[in-house]
């Protein structure tokens, strides 16, 4: 295990962005920093550490403790460094015995209104006020206090009221107002860098104190979100990590790669031995500048939870109970199984489904398992249930199939454009940088059914918001670039130089058709004419333009349409190709992206490459010595329905719980059942376990070295933290399945003894991945791809001067209505989303302490839908649509429209796609989850098929006792 | 909604695409619906969608008709 010690410094102020640069002189030394620098940060550059309590460089600098004092010659006084830019020539003293005195003054002030119990204190090693304590020499403290905080009663025996005893509510953090100095960094962390503003300074002077919303709120009742943000600037022990508190301070850390969404957040695993103490966001992860949300920072426990499945286990049938078998026995059994299949039905009869939660590695070696063992082109990845829309829309239009820009980017936009996704919930981290923008300035306008925290929070209103009716995105971006073209908003010379200006005219003549125009569409989408059209006016002409984007875009009939859609606005207003602008999908799992550039694909080879060119493939067959299959392979939906039609019986699915997050759950029940080998290769006995024949015990990110990429394209190190508890990294796995089965059939294994290696093979047979190898990202921290000889340190922007595939296309966008309609027995439309503290299907964050903040899936219904029902907050409804009924909780509120309803999808006894129907997007068969028509009623309890799918996957999660 | 035969949900996934492509000049149009059709349907699905055509191609929207000769008859495995 390697251990990476990287400075860490905190430079007490953030860096300043300005290009001028300043030179003076500190303690006699020259130090030469841009304009806008505090003292206190130009002091530290040159390794001087002016002492400081209410400064850190999270934050911006509020001047509190006064313990940053310096002298300037020539000025008067004693300014605060960190608050005193620099300037030219200054001439700094950061220590001297006027200011050693003063700030044992401070220092005392504190001291006599702290308690003294260092040794046993939580924070002993950890706490910036004994380490101030000691740098400013204080030995002794000349009085004491009277009235004190920290004495639960005062020195008469009467009850303090000062003292506030701990606040333990928030399952991640302890709040301890005893400890607490009050300088402001927690409240400013709060603000600043998460925006939530959920802390407060409430009273003045000795009075002042922090406080989480109203007096009544605790932590996990106040508006707070668990981020960590504030826990991470406390200089005390009073906003701590519980795990601190239980296990001591950590020795060593490892930087590592967040395993939930697509942002993609560098952490420093913090450890103590083998234990992990905690995960501390990383200051120089270039997607999250240190910043987290509750799942990365806090929700791992998953990874020691006593569910997990350590052991291999097989069984004849599924009707059998599991059977632990050693590892060995199950590759046997496994690859007997698969080839015996082979054999019967032909070599297109068995697949593979990759992982978009496990690394890029392990997703390329399940596709070459397919590709040169199974020797067909049956992969598939549960991108397809979300993105693939976007790799197929990006792909048509500018050439590629990813975003645009890298997160930095929005930094620089004027108007951002939220489609069809929850940022705050679904991409936290990017929220909080976004709300930052905002705040700054920038414009907003937002185009989902619901409304979404991100319409409307402290100190952030979007300036529109397009409550669109489910369904009708491409009428409503089609609306948008109608009203760009007819007002002639567009940006004629961009269009000229980087676009064809014929295609250009023949989309601009579609659009501008009066069916075509806001007036015209919103009757069917429920947006107001007026208000799509001053949208329209803003995003073409307010500026830098920004679109981000997510499922509510993707999951539909029309995916792929609306993906081209917004491709087509970004390309004729000219936002594309520098910082700022751009088109943005927000990918839901760590490794969407990276999922896909691993071929993950059933007809594309690594590098979106189709399997029908013969140089790819010709690539391909020289360093794998196979044939490949010139035809694509089956999407998991064709899976299915071969599955069900009996010409599809075996599959290899890593990581990944089709049962639970496919669309029509049934549907996946009955193609399942009817295969002879599923091999679930997972942490948990998933849904999808209870139809498989065999289950590989998979390891945690944690747990295995690799790489992931972000939304960003950026590819990011995981790094091993502690060893497999299963045993085997999920890429040894895989190579020991294709081993056994290289074996049955006498042909050669594959060899090969670390991730690094499977890069190496990526990048010589993948020209976006040319350069990068695990060397470089070691140089480098990460790298956004392309990155090759043209792009040695990768590529932040794309399409800078001229767009990948030459001339941007625009391609039309004729609406075509889903045929998902609501009607008198389902008058009601039914759209899905996520939450914060739940991840996807759920089996890692319902496997944390997260649940407190999310107990059982809800569904939301607007007051007047559910008054004529007859339904309160809180009571049990029947949810059912044509493909099933599940039941649940409703929550009464009007964040959704009349005539929709909202719900999530984090427990798998919800089971919300019972209700889900197979229709999907007419490219790439994504399915529809954004859109079902359902009703809603009264019920008592569970529906029949949640009582008989909870018995069934009891009866099936059995596991025969050992001998 | 569950599609219950496999043909019938070839033809719906073929119209879906028809659909979109029927906003395009004719020409391009069909070329584009087979090239489609040919890049991401495996040859089990052409061949359940040809079983529809030869049989007259009832429920097909003409597009998918016009594209038939395009689209290639997947070699039996
Ligand atoms: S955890 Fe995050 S949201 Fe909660 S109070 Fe701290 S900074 Fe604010
Ligand atoms: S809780 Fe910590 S960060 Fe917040 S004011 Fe108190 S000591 Fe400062
Ligand atoms: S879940 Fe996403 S936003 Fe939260 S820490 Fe992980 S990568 Fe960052
Ligand atoms: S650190 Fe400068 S005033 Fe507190």
């Amino acid at each position: 295990m390697k251990d990476f010690i990287i400075p860490d410094r905190d430079y007490g102020t953030p860096a300043a962005k300005s290009k001028q640069m300043v030179t003076l002189t500190i303690d006699g030394f020259d130090v030469t920093v841009p304009e806008g620098t505090s003292i206190m940060r130009a002091a530290a550059e040159i390794g001087i550490s002016v002492p400081k309590l209410c400064a850190t460089d999270s934050v911006d600098a509020f001047g509190s403790c006064r313990l940053c004092l310096v002298e300037i010659e020539g000025r008067n006084g004693t300014p605060a460094s960190c608050t005193t830019p620099v300037a030219a020539g200054l001439k700094v003293t950061t220590q001297n015995a006027k200011l050693k005195q003063l700030r044992r003054g401070v220092m005392e002030l504190y001291i006599s209104d702290h308690p003294l119990d260092c040794l046993t204190c939580s924070a002993n090693g950890d706490c910036e006020l004994q380490d101030m304590a000691g740098a400013v020499g204080l030995r002794d403290v000349r009085y004491e206090a009277v009235q004190t905080h920290f004495r639960a009663k005062d020195t008469s025996g009467q009850v303090n009221a000062q003292y506030i005893p701990r606040d333990d509510s928030n399952p991640y953090f302890s709040y301890d107002p005893q400890k607490c100095i009050v300088c402001s960094r927690c409240v400013r962390a709060c603000e600043e860098v998460q925006g939530t503003f959920a802390l407060t300074i409430e009273g003045r002077g000795f009075d002042s104190r922090v406080s989480f919303g109203a007096k009544t709120d605790t932590a996990l009742t106040s508006d707070c979100v668990s981020c960590g943000a504030c826990v991470a600037a406390c200089p005390t022990a009073t906003l701590q990590e519980k795990s601190i508190i239980d296990i001591g301070t950590p020795e060593r850390s490892v930087i590592t790669t967040c395993a939930y969404c697509g942002v993609g957040c560098s952490f420093k695993a913090e450890l103590r031995g083998d234990e992990l103490v905690r995960m501390v966001p990383y200051k120089h992860g270039k997607a999250n500048r240190g910043h987290s949300c509750v799942k990365g920072r806090f929700a791992y426990g998953y990874a020691s939870h006593q569910d997990r499945i350590l052991n291999p286990m097989i069984r004849e049938n599924i009707s059998d109970p599991w059977r632990e078998v050693s590892w060995a026995e199950a590759m046997e059994f496994t690859a007997t199984r698969m080839q015996g299949i082979i054999d019967k039905h032909g070599r297109h009869s068995v697949g593979v489904i990759t992982s978009s939660r496990c690394t890029n590695e392990e997703a390329y070696l399940v596709q070459k398992l397919t590709r040169a063992v199974f020797m067909n082109n049956n992969t598939d990845t549960c991108a397809r249930v979300c993105h693939s829309p976007t790799g197929y829309g990006l792909g048509q239009t500018l050439g590629t199939s990813a975003g645009t820009q890298d997160f930095d980017s929005v930094e620089h936009t004027d108007v951002v454009i939220v489609i069809g996704a929850n940022p705050t919930d679904g991409h936290p981290v990017f929220a909080s940088r976004l709300k930052k923008r905002l705040r700054a300035g920038a414009k907003l306008i937002v185009i989902d059914p619901r409304r979404t925290d991100i319409v409307q929070s402290p100190h952030i209103k979007a300036a529109h918001h397009l409550a669109l009716t489910p369904g009708t995105n491409v009428a409503v971006v089609t609306a948008l670039a109608h009203v760009i073209v007819t007002e002639g908003l567009f940006d004629e010379a961009f269009i000229r130089e980087r676009c064809d200006w014929d295609e250009f005219q023949n989309y601009a003549e579609f659009a501008a058709r009066p069916e075509n125009s806001p007036e015209s569409t919103a009757l069917l989408t429920g947006v107001s004419a007026e208000e799509l059209r001053a949208a329209a006016r803003l995003y073409a002409k307010g500026g830098n333009g920004a679109i981000y984007y997510g499922l509510g875009v993707t999951e539909h009939s029309q995916g792929s349409t609306t993906v081209i859609g917004i491709a087509n606005l970004a390309m004729m207003t000219g936002n594309v190709g520098r910082a700022g602008v751009g088109v943005n999908p927000l990918r839901g799992q760590n490794n969407v992206q990276g999922s896909c550039d691993m071929g993950s694909f059933p007809h594309e080879l690594p590098g979106y490459r189709h399997v029908k060119g013969e140089g790819v493939r010709e690539i391909f067959q020289k360093v794998w010595g196979v044939q490949i299959d010139d035809e694509p392979g089956l999407r998991i939906p064709n899976m299915l329905d071969a599955a069900v039609e009996g010409t599809f019986k075996g599959l290899y699915c890593q990581g990944e719980d089709i049962l639970q997050s496919d669309p029509d759950t049934k549907h996946v029940a009955a193609g399942l059942a009817a295969m002879d080998c599923v091999i679930v290769h997972d942490l948990f006995l998933n849904e999808t376990a209870n139809y498989a024949h065999v289950f590989l015990p998979g390891s945690t990110f944690l747990e295995k070295d690799g790489t992931f990429t972000n939304a960003e394209r950026r590819i990011n190190r995981v790094r091993k933290v502690m060893a497999p508890r299963n045993g085997y990294a999920d890429w040894e796995v895989t190579q020991m399945l294709a081993n056994a089965m290289l074996k049955q059939s006498g042909r050669a294994p594959w060899g090969y003894t670390h991730p690094s290696q499977i890069m190496d093979e990526i990048a010589m047979t993948t020209p976006s991945f040319a350069g990068v190898s695990y060397e470089r990202l070691e140089e480098l921290g990460s790298v956004q791809w392309p990155c090759n000889e043209a792009a040695p340190e990768g590529t932040p922007l794309m399409h800078v001067d001229g767009f990948v595939r030459g001339k941007g296309k625009f391609i039309n966008t004729e609406y075509v209505a889903t045929d998902e309609r609501t009607g008198p027995r389902f008058p009601l439309l039914l759209t899905t989303g996520r939450i914060l503290s739940q991840y996807n299907v759920g089996a890692q964050t319902r496997r944390t302490a997260n649940v407190a903040w999310h107990t059982e899936d809800l569904l939301e219904i607007h007051p007047h839908d559910a008054e004529v029902r007859g339904i309160k907050d809180g009571d049990y409804v029947r949810l059912a649509s044509r493909a099933g009924e599940t039941s649940l909780r409703a929550k009464v509120t009007d964040r959704v429209n009349p005539g929709v309803v909202y719900t999530t999808f984090h427990h798998p006894d919800t089971q919300a796609n019972v209700i889900t129907t197979d229709y999907s997007d007419w490219a790439t068969n994504c399915p529809e989850y954004k859109v079902t028509a359902v009703q809603v009623g009264l019920s008592n309890g569970p529906s029949e098929w949640q009582k008989d799918y909870a018995a069934q996957a009891a009866y099936s999660r059995r596991i025969a006792a050992a001998e | 909604m569950s599609h219950e035969s496999p043909h019938a949900k070839l033809i719906y996934m073929a119209n879906q695409i028809a659909k979109f492509m029927e906003s395009k000049p004719h020409a391009e149009g069909v070329a584009l619906l087979a090239s489609h059709i040919n890049d991401f349907w495996e040859p089990r699905m052409r061949r359940h969608l040809f079983e529809v055509i030869d049989a007259g191609g009832e429920g097909l929207r003409p597009l998918v008709l016009q594209a038939a000769e395009k689209i290639k008859r997947p070699v039996s495995a």
